[in-house]
Order: structure tokens, then sequence, then C-alpha cells
């Protein structure tokens, strides 16, 4: 066990692990000393020095975040000198910020207006330097919007992209008073390694970066008496949605996200759990003949270990990094692809729309899914699929300015057709959750049998380690499946991309055998992801997940191939798994892309 | 292989492929080509395994890390505060209209390159500039106008 360390914080006595530092001792005791680099899922930065503290008895100022406890000492945090410290340092920070708040898409969510305000940074501050510099905004990719001239140069999206991603699309370039945050020489974010999973804007304090929004678009659509608007809504979005209008972390908000929608003049309300489904059932379905091809036929080809597809993040990171390993993804769509080649085509046949008039919209909890979105193969109904998708955090701004008490609305439900969905599918939410639901449905497709679990509940594959491997064993099969008794189903899941850099490397070394890999680009998997609500950490995360096994406990259909809807698609439509359909439609393939 | 492809590829060998080598590594660059293209900074990041970003990085922040072609002779004045005293303005104007650039261009022949650089270690002997290799200190404006014309016959003369 740790030693404790005694101190002593404005005069109250804390008792805290040795190798903690001030700032972990002063929250102990509910004192809250403001900060800006510093971010609970990053390392110390130590730049911004808003998070200054007296020292008695010593005549220098120490940054709380950085510092460790020691015995005896004795911590001021509101001294004159802390205060005056404190006043002048976010009043050199907005002397160069331009500070549009009026204008900013942070308004009223930015952590640097926050401390304006606390501290009334009036008009005696330090001169205006910004119409000195020379500030550029990049707005070209269709995710991310990068404004230096909000940039505070707190490096939490440097640490971000290198440390939780590994992927090291932004930098820290120049110095002095030049230094910028800058991707690879300055080029735009859409043209660099950037994967658009928005965990950055998810962490940067000001309107720095942002993701790029399109809720104007959809409110034009939705006044549009020509329009025919379809929304589906990603599995993530319903526990999280409630903390961005002002519920704490971990509700379910399923009932009152489908009320929200239909307030807001959506046309027909459908869920993207529906197509998570699907997704088990094509993606279960390649597996499954990947590894007769391989076992079986012989067939040397055959790609193995197979990957998810499912985040669109992941996808862009391998065609960046290991685009030898593009066989391996599986080409089974996203969830939100596939809902939007089925929308325009089987949909909106059935209701009787023509699929000009229809306007197909998405809230997910991620930025990628607007990359993904704009991909030029993602045009299988001869339309666009997906025209705009909205962020779990745009949403709740569209819910707010429709003057919608969120809290007190009444639960309501999906419409039908492509509206049901299993808890297999919720699950898809969470880092392991594709696994689980994909073995939920393969076993039993092979042995005839549900899987060996306690309800269903692969426990192995759930909870937030970094990387994940669980090995199923396949006995007693059904005589199709004969190759497969007796096999070991050997399976991972990470999630965040340094830990999927781990894993391809480890596969690619060949020092890791397995059949099966799930990555999820976020930390934690869309619960966490780069479209979800400000702020994220691991507490809140954990709720997030929490919720998210909660709602597929709760479902009375546990497993994708049991969706009645699911089954309908396919009788009706689709005819088989893998058939020539799904294959228009369905699923998809990848583009090798360059290294910077 | 590209010309750039193995240069880095060589430097790599020689110095080997750890973050730490990034530095020498890009100055090995310097010295043969002047400056670090594009190319050469994607082609450290996949030796080194390392972003492209974090090349870029690098280079931008050390002065005598070029990512710019640059002239024959680059010509960096101290801007530093004992050589900004001793009048190093004086010397950089007189130096804008000898060569006909402004500071942090190059000539149109592609013979002189103008910056500015941090203190040189000069200062007891200021205004000091560097070109290239070469300081050159107690600077006034007609010694700029005399050694500028060294540079220029000696150019005349390797025609
Ligand atoms: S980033 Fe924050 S401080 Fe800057 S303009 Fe936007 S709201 Fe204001
Ligand atoms: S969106 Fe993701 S990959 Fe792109 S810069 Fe931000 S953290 Fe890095
Ligand atoms: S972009 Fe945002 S997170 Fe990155 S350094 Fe600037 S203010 Fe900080
Ligand atoms: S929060 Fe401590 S230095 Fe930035
Ligand atoms: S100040 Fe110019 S050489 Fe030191």
């Amino acid at each position: 066990m740790a030693e404790k360390i005694n101190l002593k914080i404005d005069n109250i006595a804390v008792n805290i692990d040795e190798g903690s530092t001030i700032l972990e001792a002063a929250r102990k005791i509910n004192i809250r000393i403001p900060t800006l680099c510093h971010h609970e899922d990053l390392c110390v930065a130590g730049n911004c020095r808003v998070c200054m503290v007296e020292q008695v008895d010593s005549d220098r100022l120490l940054p709380s975040c950085a510092m460790p406890v020691s015995e005896g000492m004795e911590i001021l945090t509101n001294s004159l000198k802390v205060r005056s410290a404190r006043k002048q340092v976010v009043e050199l920070l907005v002397s160069e910020h331009r500070a549009d708040c009026t204008r900013c898409y942070k308004n009223g969510k930015c952590e640097l207006q926050e401390l304006s305000s606390e501290y009334i940074v009036g008009e005696n501050g330090f001169i205006d330097l910004v119409p000195l510099k020379n500030y550029s905004i990049d707005n070209f990719s269709p995710s991310i919007i990068k404004d230096d001239s909000k940039c505070i140069r707190c490096q939490r999206c440097v640490r971000t992209c290198n440390q939780l991603q590994n992927i090291g699309a932004l930098s820290v370039a120049y110095k002095g008073e030049h230094m910028k945050v800058s991707s690879f020489y300055e080029k735009p974010m859409y043209e660099v390694v950037c994967t658009n999973c928005g965990q950055c804007i998810n962490r940067c304090p000001t309107g720095a970066l942002t993701e790029k929004t399109y809720f104007d678009e959809v409110w034009s659509a939705l006044n549009s008496e020509k329009k025919h608007v379809v929304v589906q809504t990603a599995p993530a979005v319903r526990i999280a949605l409630g903390e961005a209008l002002g519920m704490p972390a971990g509700e379910i908000v399923t009932g009152k996200l489908v009320s929200a929608l239909r307030r807001l003049g959506f046309n027909s309300v459908l869920d993207t759990d529906f197509t998570a489904d699907l997704t088990i059932i094509e993606e279960g379905n390649e597996l499954l003949q990947r590894l007769k091809k391989a076992l079986v036929d012989g067939d040397t080809s055959v790609k193995l270990p197979m990957t998810t597809s499912c985040s669109p993040g992941w996808v862009k990171f391998i065609e960046h990094a290991f685009p030898e390993y593009l066989e391996n993804v599986s080409t089974a769509k996203s969830p939100q692809q596939m809902f939007g080649a089925l929308a325009k085509t089987f949909y909106a046949k059935k209701i009787g729309v023509e699929p000009e008039n229809m306007v197909s919209i998405s809230v997910m909890p991620c930025t990628a899914k607007k990359y993904e979105a704009d991909r030029p193969e993602m045009r299988s109904s001869g339309y666009k699929d997906v025209d705009y998708v909205l962020t779990t955090r745009e949403l709740a701004l569209m819910i707010k300015q429709a003057g919608i008490d969120f809290a007190s609305l009444p639960d309501d439900e999906y419409d039908s057709i492509m509206g049901e969905s299993s808890g297999a599918a919720v699950i898809f939410g969470a880092t392991g959750g594709v696994m689980e639901a994909a073995l939920r449905t393969a076993y039993e497709v092979v042995t005839g049998r549900e899987v060996p679990f306690e309800n269903l509940n692969i426990t192995p594959v759930r909870g937030m380690e970094d990387v994940k491997e669980a090995t199923i064993k396949i006995e007693n099969v059904l005589p199709e499946w004969s190759f497969l008794e007796g096999a070991e189903l050997k399976t991972c899941v990470a999630h965040g991309l340094s830990n999927a850099k781990k894993v391809m490397e480890a596969v690619k070394a060949g020092t890791a055998e397995y059949h099966f890999i799930e990555i999820m680009a976020c930390p934690g998997g869309c619960l966490g992801g780069g479209g979800q609500p400000i702020p994220t950490s691991p507490a809140i995360r954990k709720k997030r997940s929490e919720a998210i096994y909660r709602e597929d406990a709760l479902k009375p259909i546990r497993k994708s191939h049991e969706n009645p809807e699911v089954v309908h698609i396919y009788e009706e439509f689709l005819k088989e798994p893998l058939g020539k359909k799904s294959h228009e439609l369905l699923h998809t393939h990848y583009t090798e892309r360059n290294r910077y | 292989m590209t010309e750039v492809k193995q240069l880095v590829k060589g430097l790599a060998d020689q110095y080997g492929r750890n973050e730490e080598c990034l530095l020498p590594i890009l100055q090995g660059i310097v010295t043969s080509e002047q400056h670090i293209s594009e190319d050469a900074m994607v082609e450290v990041a996949r030796e080194l395994n390392i972003s492209a970003a974090q090349v870029y990085g690098t280079a931008t922040f050390y002065s005598f890390l070029h990512t710019k072609p640059l002239g024959k002779y680059v010509i960096r004045v101290c801007k530093t505060i004992t050589c900004m005293m001793h009048g190093k303005n004086q010397i950089i104007k007189e130096l804008e209209s000898l060569l006909k650039v402004n500071l942090g261009e190059t000539t149109h022949d592609g013979k002189f390159t103008l910056m500015e650089t941090n203190c040189l270690g000069q200062c007891h002997k200021g205004p000091a500039m560097l070109i290239n290799d070469k300081p050159y200190t107690d600077l006034t404006p007609e010694k700029v106008r005399e050694i500028v014309m060294m540079y220029r016959n000696k150019e005349l003369r390797s025609n």
C-alpha cells in the first residue's frame, strides 16, 4: 500500500496517498482549483499555469496539477498572490484568443469562457494580439473544424491523438510566439492521417476543435413540405443524450429520445439498432464462410483474422496504417450505412415515398460517421445513403432550440419495419459488444444451442481493459458445421486506436493468433465516441457502459437473429445473408491511404 | 528506391531508428540537401515508425532545420538583445537593400537567403551574423557591403 502524506490546503488537513498531486488532494476535500491543460484521461502537461497555488513560506507558485504532495506541506489556493496570478494567466490567454464568444459553437460550454467570467477579465487586460496573428481556420473536413484563433495551446488534443489514439495527426510545431498545434505540413485535417474519431474534440477546452455541424441543413429538411425525413439513432446515443440535457450520466433515455425526435418533426423515427442486428447476421455469416473456406476448402487466399468494420475511425486508421490488412476487414458496412442503403430502397418502397424525396438523417455518438457518410462508395441506393449525420451534442442542441423540456417527455416507441432491435444490438455501443452479439448468434447457428454463458452475458469480453481475449470452444455442432467440431474460436477485443495498433502489430509479427477481432476507435467503444456529450472521463464512461448492459438485460429479445424485423427483411427482400441484394446494399470495399 | 528514400534509409542505418535518432537524421538531411522536403519527412516518419506530424513539429522547432528550399548562401543576422542594441536593424536594412529581398526571402538567382536567428554567442562583438557556417562580427553597413561583394565576386569567378 502506498504511504500516506499529511498536508494542509487552505488550512484544512488532508491525508492522501504518496504520489498524488496537490490538485488531487484539493479535490478530495472539495476545493476546486481551475485547470485547462489538465485532463483525467491524459498525462500531465503543466503548460497552462492556471492551476497555480501558493506554498506557505516559499516565494514560488506551484502548478498543482503537476506537483506531488509532500509531508507537512501547507498550500493556499485562494491567496491574493494566487488569485492575481490566475487572473493574469487567463488575461494572457485571452489576449491571443479570438474571443468571439457570441458567435462561437462552444458558447456556454467553453472552459476558457467559464474562467474568464469567473475572474472578470475586463477591458484592462493585455492588448489584443489577435489582429497581429496569422491564424487560419481549417473547415475542409466533413467531420472536424480546426480554428487556430481559438486555440490556447494546452495540447490536450496532441496528447489525446498521440497517447490515447497513437495516431499523431496533431503535433506541436514552431516555437515561442509562433508555436501552434499543427497537422503534417499544416495540411488540412481532411488530407492527413486523422481518423476523424473526434477524441480531440471531446477534450478541447475551447472552440478550437469542434465537429462540423449539420443541424441547419436538418432543420431545413424538417421544414420542407416535400421531404420525408427519416432518422436513425445509434445505440450509444440513448444512454448519453440525457447528459447534454441536464441529466446525470448513465440514464437510459431511449423513450424520451423517440418522443423528442417526433416532436422535432421527423417523419419516420427508426433505429440503427435494427441494422446493428442485421450487421451481426451479415458479418457473422461472413466469418463462418471465411472459416469454412480456410478449413474445409483449404483456400489459402482467405484472410484471417477477420476484423469488424463498424467503426469508421478504425476503418480509416487501417487504411492509413496497415493497408496490407484491408482484406482482413469484414466487408459488411457499418450499421449506419446499412441503414442508409435500406432506407432509400426497401423502406422508401414500403412506405410509398420516392427516394429523391427522402432525407436520411442519423444521430451518432461519432464524428467519423460524418466522413463515412460522405465516402463516394456510400451511394448504393443511387442517392447519398445517409444525407446528414448529427452528433449526440447537435441533437441535444436542436432539442433545446425547439424549447422541449426533455426530462419531462413521456416515453415513446420507434416506428416499425426498421425500428425493432435486440439487446445484442444495444451493446454495440460498448467495447466488446459487437463480439458478444456476434458470438450469441454464431454459436447458436453452428451448434443449435445458446452460448454457454449465464443469461447470455459473455462477461470475458466486457469491461474497460485495453485488450481482451476470449476463446470459445465449439462442441456438438450441427451436421453442416462438422468441420468446426472441437474448434477453439479465438477472439480479441480492443478499444482506442493505440490498443488497436498494439493488436495489429502483434498480428503482423505473428505473435497473436486470432480468428475474429473487434476494434472500436474510441476509448470504451461508441459510448465514449467523439460526438458524445462533453466532458468525458473514465467514471462517466463506466456509467454509460453500465446503462448499456442494463438496457440489454431489459430487452425481451437478446439475440440478433431473433429480431422479427430482421427475420422479415430476409424473407421479403434480402433473401439470404451474403446474397445478391446484400452484396449490392450492405457490403463495401476499402482504399489504401497515405502515410502522413 | 528514390533518392530521398535512399538518403533517409542510409541515415537511419547510420544513426538508428529510435525516437532520439530523429534529430541527427534531420541534421543529416540538411547537411546533404540543405532543406528537409515533405517527402523526406514522410520517409523519416516511416523509417522511425513515428507520425509525420511529429517529424514536422521537430523540424519546424529548430532554426537550423529548414523546411523550405534556401539560397546557396544563408545569411543569418543575430536578432537577440545585445546585437539589437548594437544596431542589427541597420545591418538588416542594408542587407535588404543590397540583396533586394525582405527578411525571410531568397534572391531571384537563388544565391542568398536573408534570415534572423537567435544569439550566436558573439555578443561582445555584435552585431553578428553567419553566412552558412562562417561568423562575421562587429558589423557596420560598410562592412556588410564588402562581405556581400566578396561572395558575389566569388560566384562570378566560379561561373
Ligand atoms: S472558444 Fe470559448 S472563449 Fe473562445 S470564443 Fe469560443 S466560447 Fe468564447
Ligand atoms: S479526430 Fe482523432 S485522429 Fe483526428 S486529430 Fe483528433 S484525435 Fe487525432
Ligand atoms: S486545439 Fe484545443 S485541445 Fe488542442 S491545444 Fe488548442 S485549445 Fe488545446
Ligand atoms: S492545469 Fe496545471 S498547468 Fe495546466
Ligand atoms: S546577442 Fe547577438 S550574438 Fe549574442
